[in-house]
């Protein structure tokens, strides 16, 4: 079973829809021991990193959250993937699950239009379990106006909007984080969450 | 790069779809889901549901077709018309859309821009705009499906929109609109000029380089059309084949 954390953040039923489609069984869980029993997690989420921190804080969610991505698939989509940093900057320095390395901050607004809204190439940079089916000419969906700031090392691809922006990080073990949305990337974000699936 | 989308938008009434002219002289034809998937396996880079149903009963029908597209199909889902309220925009997301698109509510109230960007995430607030020249470089936006002239500057409007946090425009030229004559350029121009979020081109669509034109000639980073896919004159696939022939970067 694959849990999908409900915070009261983002919109988690086209994740679930994404997750049925494919065949693979999940539920939408918002306690620390429906975290503990599923064999793999998703972080989703959409809006500002502090708020949606402070959720999981009252949720009572973070510990647990923590302890699991060391144990078992887990993976951050969208503000889901940047909460798996040390650190934000949304409205201030706030703390997030810092699961991997790194800072999330504001893209350049004077250079590029923000949000970065539709659909970009990734650009492969490191092995990754979840990209072994995805090809070198793929395009994902992004909305988001913040990025990560993180070594190369964990990131798995990238894409270019006024620079690299990570896309796809992987801590190498469990941890997956990816800033595009897979479950609205049509079928490449479908091969992707196939091999996340696949991964239980 | 991020690519330019092609957005194909279905216009439904009582959970059929619908494409009017100049918003007159509707025909009902098709099926909403279908033809949804039809744009997906095209290639279509998100799909518009709008709807234009006036009754209670119909608002249901609209968000079951929305329920059930959001389980076939996955790319990006925007539905529009009859939102007027926080819990419209709450109902549609939790319907499986990922935006919504408000317009007229929008002018009579422009805090549901803000509320909605606040509570829900910029991301998900598209301001959809109806306008029309009335001198040189000069607009004036339109409410009520492009019957009642709110005599509101559009470029006052777009500046007041981006600030209220909304993530994205779509821009409906009711010059151009039904037209078939291509874009809007020189509003279109004139919008993305004056704001730094993703602006849709809307209405006039009408043969293939009206696309690659809208591109090369302006900052829109979408573009989007009705009756041109919906009456199959052009699929979301031939429109992407040219532009990529003409260098735009397409997925």
């Amino acid at each position: 079973m694959i849990a999908i954390v409900d915070y009261g953040a983002g919109n988690i039923f086209s994740v679930k829809n994404a997750l049925d489609y494919l065949g693979f069984e999940s539920g939408l869980v918002s306690d620390c021991d429906s975290i503990k029993a599923a064999d793999a997690v998703i972080l989703p989420g959409v809006g500002a990193f502090p708020a949606a921190m402070k959720m999981l804080e009252q949720s009572g969610l973070i510990g647990t959250i923590k302890e699991e991505a060391s144990k078992k698939p887990f993976l951050g989509i969208c503000l889901g993937m940047q909460l798996i940093f040390e650190k934000g900057y949304e409205f201030g320095e706030c703390d997030g699950l810092g699961l991997i390395g790194g800072s999330v901050r504001k893209m350049d607004e004077t250079e590029l239009i923000i949000p970065h809204m539709g659909w970009n190439k990734l650009e492969k940079l490191n092995d990754c379990p979840l990209l072994e089916n995805v090809g070198d000419d793929e395009y994902v969906y992004f909305v988001h106006s913040y990025k990560a700031h993180c070594s190369d090392s964990d990131i798995a691809a990238y894409c270019e909007y006024g620079g690299r922006v990570p896309a796809l990080v992987y801590d190498g073990k469990y941890v997956f984080g990816a800033q595009f949305h897979p479950e609205k990337s049509g079928e490449t974000g479908l091969k992707i969450l196939k091999s996340f699936g696949g991964l239980i | 790069m991020l690519a330019k989308r092609i957005i194909p938008c279905l216009d439904v009434r009582n959970g059929k779809v619908v494409k009017g002219v100049n918003f007159e002289g509707i025909r009902d034809v098709g099926d909403p889901v279908e033809c949804a998937e039809e744009y997906n396996r095209q290639g279509a880079d998100e799909i518009v549901f709008y709807d234009i149903t006036a009754s209670f009963e119909g608002r249901g029908v609209f968000l079951d077709v929305v329920r059930e597209t959001a389980k076939k199909v996955f790319v990006p889902l925007t539905v529009g018309g009859g939102i007027k309220t926080v819990d419209d925009i709450r109902e549609t997301l939790r319907a499986g859309a990922d935006k919504v698109s408000v317009n007229s509510q929008a002018v009579k109230n422009p805090q549901l821009i803000k509320d909605g960007a606040d509570i829900f995430g910029s991301q998900c607030i598209c301001v959809g705009i109806d306008a029309k020249k009335i001198a040189d470089h000069k607009w004036t936006v339109y409410i009520n499906g492009g019957r009642v002239d709110m005599k509101l500057d559009l470029i006052d409007w777009v500046h007041q929109i981006e600030q209220l946090g909304a993530g994205e425009i779509c821009l409906n030229s009711i010059d151009a609109d039904g037209t078939k004559n291509g874009f809007d350029i020189e509003m279109l121009k004139a919008v993305c000029n004056n704001c730094n979020i993703p602006v849709i081109a809307s209405g006039g669509a009408g043969k293939i380089d009206d696309f690659s034109e809208v591109f090369e000639k302006t900052g829109a980073t979408a573009a989007l059309a009705a009756s041109l896919f919906h009456f199959r004159e052009l699929t979301v696939q031939q429109v992407k084949e040219y532009c990529r022939n003409r260098g735009v970067i397409v997925r």
